[in-house]
């Protein structure tokens, strides 16, 4: 009983981590800005899918020539008008140095993935340590089109309007992804090691079954983990970040930009974004069910708080843990006692723990405290 | 000058607390209510009913479910799909399994007042959850819910494919077949549920959801018990979501599976009560007339036009226009079309002849 | 032979009138809809198809001039997999053309029950090839239902009986545990009736296990299987399910040997991406299987040496491609059929029902068609709206599926009873007329 139970908590604790990093996404923007981000599923799928489309592990298909032409011309046109909107602030302003900087940033970024995606695709596949950082410039240009065109829009808003503008943004997402890269199964071949490795063989008859994927993907997470806690705590941007956090109206007075700090922080989880698509998209095949496993991060976020990195992390192995423990030795109980057409508990359990949970503690397990003011 | 209401006094409390105190809104009210049952038979096609019309109706009635607990109380759930299909099932067990009640009115009247009461337990969380801690944890009764409906073989009457089917479909001897007989069965049932959402939302109860919504605490210290207030707005907003869910399930779908009420259901109402305008019972009916027709309109636009594209690049600009659209809207108005409603008759008490 | 020349007349004669009452000014088309999905989390599975049949109608357009003369019109509308959004395609398309749909595939098992309720009212017949309710075979009962080449439970059955062929005979099967794994919908459920009634009759343990749409954590279940060590597991997935399946499978060392999928999970697109993970996993075939055919000629020939193909051409081989040919090629005879009969004129829903039943396809036909080596000869009839019931496995070796046993007929002495039980219950829940069979020619 032992090993069965120690090994179906190490798959649950390994799916876990990978909870964590949809969660840490979520938890990124919620943190600096207060939106609840719903397209943190759809930014997911659109890495990965940029990503397998350009390292060219195509499955021997391409996408209708076309749909290509269409989807470049809705990118060129979303891009000019980004690009105007810039130029006419720059105008409006009168031109600071550091504008003019950071448009000449921008400028040069765009253009060389402009000229690369263009000049590259089709032609074959890029190596990963190129398609990578081109992803992820991707994802910057993703965010600032997102801060630009959709969150300035909508400062002041209430909370469920922000939510409901991402829900709309993923479905532009899912639609633009397919748009751009198709709606086949691609793969991302990341070369990890497939054979499953049993430990313990003497102690447990047939040994403890680890999935080797899931390791590298769980020391990837811990890594993202610990250089995103770095970067808030020890960086200049991430002292400003906290500051938003703690009060928009005070970091403002204060100086600190913050349409800046909110193109950063989507920026980053962007980022985190890809590195999720990557490892999802490695073990499952980027498909457009990978956009639906931000349904599976949401109670890791109620449990671990919306606003703490190392509760989106505790939140993720509490949540893999307990949904596999449950599916695995609670469900056939639940199935022989009430005579149920099969188990498959783990899509509810997660929520009723986090629910529960919450209820004793309603801010979540490292949430920051309600305070309530009249 | 076509809307102005000066010249129209009142003499009574009566009058003055009438639903649409302004003559020309009592008319509009009325013309479109008689349009939707003289005219709308004289031309509509099945098409126009069963895949416009009664999707809109129902969901209408969802979204005004949805917008007493969101919009009125101030309550974000995300869980209305599966409060529909406790509508749905609860109103099929009954029409199974004591024949003598398999009455519309009854089977509907039923499902509602099951949904209530699970939506009241559901609702349990809200008194100690907020924002989106609760509205995460009204996903807990979704999944659970659908997951009920999958496995507990009685509650689908045992058939091997898990999926269920309503037999004969009458109320009072009526015997309700046809798309245009269905139109105006739920017409009159959504027009009824309207006439009581709106009263209850205008009285004492309403304003008691409206203060917790505004502060919850100030509400609690003036008087207003949260547990009472929050879980009357739970039991009517599931009221009304589930009998929505029994009339989709009878008379949108005839067979469904639990997959008919998923998660894509709950976010689309919550889509029309936002887009159409929270708080707002003439933007539920706006939300929902928005959310069921852009998607088909979209779809069909390319073929309408006599633009070839694939069916594939049809489906992802859809995607891609509806996401937009949403986003274009909130940012334009983000009290939601019932605002811009509003904002058109201020207009139209100078138009033509402004100042 | 007067009787009945007068009564074919007469039929005619009936027939025209509502032809011409329909097609007065109507070209000389017939509208076949294309319920499809080239979007969505089953996109991937849901392609290929999708390309088989538009190239098949394509096809017949461009080298015959369609149908005995009259153009094939065909429209596809995205369903998504999701049943209203099906519904709604079917609303918007059954009129369309001059005689409104020939008849509809709706190419979701949840799409087909809810076309089940509606297509007895529009006169339009559902041909769910391959899916669909097991026991609308029955067509007494399920006058407009056409679940072709094999329902779920003739897939199950065959399935079992290649495994008991394996362990020597039925009575081998006895203290075996078997598992199903099942997209966790209509379509994952139907197998559960037969298998749960063989489990009775061999003594085998039998446990269904669901996973949830769409499929891509199955980690549960599979660590589950993994501690239970069934003999078998037969999977029911579809889309990216099928080949997660395959993936955990190889993660947790089930021999994919003994992994048996239905023919919806025995398509390229499942076992790709497990890459070297679904080397020796076995499927169902609908029939047919990849590779290139007769048919596969004239498609180079008329279509892909002129760049109109829809697929590319090295995608052509593939099973689900060649599924779809299949099934526009039914649909295809079925019109024929009803032509011979009624007239070459656009057939109404109606007439392509009678088409679709008194469908004869032999094997002198098939090769005719370039179909020798897909298919089996089929004969569908009033009572028999199933036409065949044989099948056969297939082995995935790493870089292509291989046919692995001879043909298997599902054993109607179990299946059967089922049918007419189950079709009984639906007619006596819906009060639908029952047909008498042995009354019709």
């Amino acid at each position: 009983m032992l090993g069965p139970f120690l090994e179906t908590l190490i798959g649950g604790l390994l799916t876990g981590v990978l909870y964590s990093l949809v969660a840490l996404g979520f938890v990124l923007i919620f943190k600096a800005s207060g939106v609840f981000n719903f397209a943190q599923g759809a930014m997911v799928l659109f890495a990965a899918l940029t990503l397998a489309r350009l390292t060219g592990e195509i499955d021997g298909r391409e996408v209708h020539l076309a749909n290509f032409v269409i989807a470049a011309a809705i990118l060129g046109t979303a891009l000019a008008f980004v690009g105007w909107y810039a130029w006419r602030e720059y105008m409006a302003r009168g031109g600071g140095p550091a504008e003019r900087n950071r448009m000449a940033v921008l400028a040069v970024v765009g253009a060389v993935i402009g000229g690369a995606v263009a000049w590259f695709y089709g032609k074959g596949s890029w190596p990963l340590w190129v398609a990578l950082p081109a992803t992820a410039a991707i994802m910057g240009v993703l965010a600032y089109a997102i801060e630009r065109l959709v969150l300035r829009h909508l400062v002041n808003q209430e909370g469920i309007i922000l939510f409901m503008a991402t829900l709309g943004i993923a479905y532009f997402l899912d639609g633009f992804g397919q748009t751009l890269w198709g709606s086949d199964i691609y793969k991302i071949d990341l070369g990890l090691p497939k054979a499953p490795i049993f430990l313990f063989e003497d102690v447990f008859p047939g040994g403890l079954l680890v999935e080797p994927g899931d390791l590298v993907a769980a020391l990837i997470a811990g890594l993202l983990v610990v250089v995103l806690a770095i970067f808030f705590q020890k960086t200049r941007i991430g002292r400003a970040l906290r500051a938003v956090a703690d009060d928009h109206a005070a970091a403002q007075s204060v100086g600190i930009p913050l349409n800046t700090i909110w193109l950063i922080v989507w920026t980053v989880s962007g980022f985190v974004a890809l590195a999720a698509g990557v490892i999802w998209g490695a073990k499952l095949g980027v498909q457009f069910s990978i956009s639906l496993i931000a349904l599976k991060a949401l109670p890791v976020l109620i449990l671990g708080g919306f606003t703490s990195v190392p509760g989106a992390i505790v939140g993720g192995l509490i949540i893999g843990a307990g949904e596999k423990l449950s599916e695995v030795f609670l469900a056939p109980i639940l199935v022989r006692q009430f005579d149920l057409a099969g188990g498959g508990i783990e899509n509810w359990f997660a929520y009723m723990l986090a629910l529960i949970f919450l209820l004793f503690r309603p801010q979540g397990l490292f949430g920051e405290r309600i305070i309530e003011r009249v | 000058m076509l809307y102005r209401e000066a010249g129209q006094f009142k003499t009574t409390y009566g009058a003055d607390q009438q639903i649409f105190p302004i003559l020309q809104d009592r008319l509009f009210v009325l013309a479109v209510i008689a349009a939707a049952v003289l005219v709308v038979p004289l031309f509509a096609t099945q098409y126009l009913y069963t895949e416009i019309l009664i999707p809109f109706l129902i969901l209408s009635l969802a979204a005004i479910g949805l917008n007493i607990l969101v919009g009125y109380c101030g309550q974000v759930s995300l869980g209305t799909g599966g409060f529909m299909a406790v509508g749905a099932y609860a109103a099929y067990n009954l029409g199974l399994r004591v024949p003598e009640l398999n009455n519309l009115v009854i089977v509907f009247l039923f499902g509602g007042l099951m949904s209530a009461a699970v939506g009241i337990l559901f609702g349990l969380p809200s008194l100690r959850i907020k924002g989106f801690y609760l509205a995460v944890a009204t996903l807990a009764s979704q999944f659970f819910l659908d997951w009920l409906f999958a496995r507990v073989k009685w509650l689908t009457n045992y058939t091997p494919s898990g999926s269920v089917a309503v037999g004969e479909t009458s109320a009072f001897g009526w015997k309700i077949d046809t798309p245009a007989e269905r139109y105006l069965f739920i017409l009159a049932f959504v027009v009824v549920a309207t006439v009581v959402a709106k009263n209850l939302v205008r009285g004492h109860i309403g304003r008691s959801w409206m203060a917790i919504r505004d502060m919850d605490i100030a509400a609690e210290i003036i008087g207003f018990r949260p547990l009472r207030t929050k879980l009357s707005a739970f039991a009517v907003s599931s009221f009304f979501i589930g009998i929505a869910g029994a009339m989709w399930g009878f008379l949108r779908l005839g067979s469904w599976e639990p997959l008919a009420f998923d998660i894509n259901r709950s976010f689309q109402i919550l889509f029309m009560v936002i887009i159409g305008g929270l708080g707002s019972l003439l933007g539920s009916f706006l939300g929902a007339a928005f959310i069921v027709l852009t998607p088909i309109l979209l779809n069909q636009m390319p073929g309408w036009l006599g633009v070839g594209m694939s069916t594939a690049l049809i489906s992802h600009l859809e995607f891609m226009v509806f996401g937009a659209m949403i986003i274009f809207f909130l940012i334009v108005e983000p009290h939601g079309l019932a605002r811009l409603w509003s904002i058109a008759k201020e207009k139209l008490r100078l138009w033509p002849f402004p100042h | 032979m007067g009787l009945r020349k007068l009564a074919l007349m007469g039929a005619a004669v009936v027939a025209a009138g509502i032809a011409t009452s329909a097609t007065a000014q109507g070209p000389n088309e017939q509208f076949i809809p294309g319920l499809i999905y080239r979007t969505g989390a089953y996109a991937p599975n849901g392609i290929p198809f999708a390309n088989g049949v538009a190239d098949y109608y394509a096809l017949i357009n461009e080298r015959d001039g369609g149908i005995n003369g009259v153009k094939i019109v065909y429209e596809e509308c995205d369903t998504g997999y999701a049943t209203d959004r099906g519904v709604e395609c079917y609303e918007r398309l059954k009129n369309k053309g001059p005689t409104g749909a020939a008849y509809v595939n709706p190419l979701s098992t949840g799409i087909t029950f809810a076309l089940t309720e509606k297509a007895p009212i529009d006169k339009i017949p559902v041909i769910s090839m391959g899916y669909g309710r097991s026991e609308s075979r029955d067509g007494s009962v399920f006058q407009w239902n056409f679940p072709l080449l094999g329902t779920y439970w003739s897939a199950a059955d065959i399935i079992m009986q290649h495994i008991a062929l394996k362990e020597g005979g039925f009575d081998k099967l006895k203290g075996k545990k078997i598992v199903l794994v099942y997209h966790d919908s209509p379509y994952g459920k139907e197998p559960i009736a037969l298998l749960e009634k063989r489990a009775k009759m061999h003594g085998f343990t039998f446990t269904p296990m669901p996973v949830t749409h769409p499929g891509v954590e199955q980690k549960a279940t599979w660590l589950q299987i993994r501690q239970n060590r069934p003999d078998y597991v037969l999977l029911w997935g579809w889309g990216v399910m099928n080949s997660t399946s395959i993936k955990e499978a190889a993660a947790v060392g089930f021999p994919r040997e003994k992994l048996f999928g239905v023919w919806w999970s025995g398509a390229e697109p499942d076992v790709r991406p497990a890459e070297g993970g679904a080397k020796g996993y076995h499927a169902a075939m609908l029939q047919h299987g990849a590779g290139q055919f007769g048919v596969h000629a004239d498609l180079k020939k008329y279509l892909y040496d002129k760049g109109k193909g829809v697929a590319k051409w090295d995608e052509t081989d593939e099973v689900l491609y060649n599924r779809g040919l299949v099934n526009a090629m039914l649909g295809v005879e079925s019109i024929r059929t009803a032509m011979k009969k009624f007239g070459n004129k656009p057939m109404t829903g109606e007439q392509v029902r009678w088409g679709i039943e008194h469908l004869d396809l032999s094997a002198a036909r098939l090769k005719e068609l370039g179909f020798e080596g897909m298919l089996q000869p089929l004969k569908v009839t009033c009572s028999d709206h199933e036409g065949t019931r044989a099948g056969r496995i297939q082995q995935w070796d790493g870089a292509k599926w291989v046919v692995v046993s001879d043909w298997y007929q599902s054993d109607d002495k179990v299946i059967k009873p089922m049918v007419d039980a189950a079709a009984k219950k639906y007619a006596a829940e819906k009060k639908l007329p029952v047909r008498d069979c042995s009354k019709e020619s």
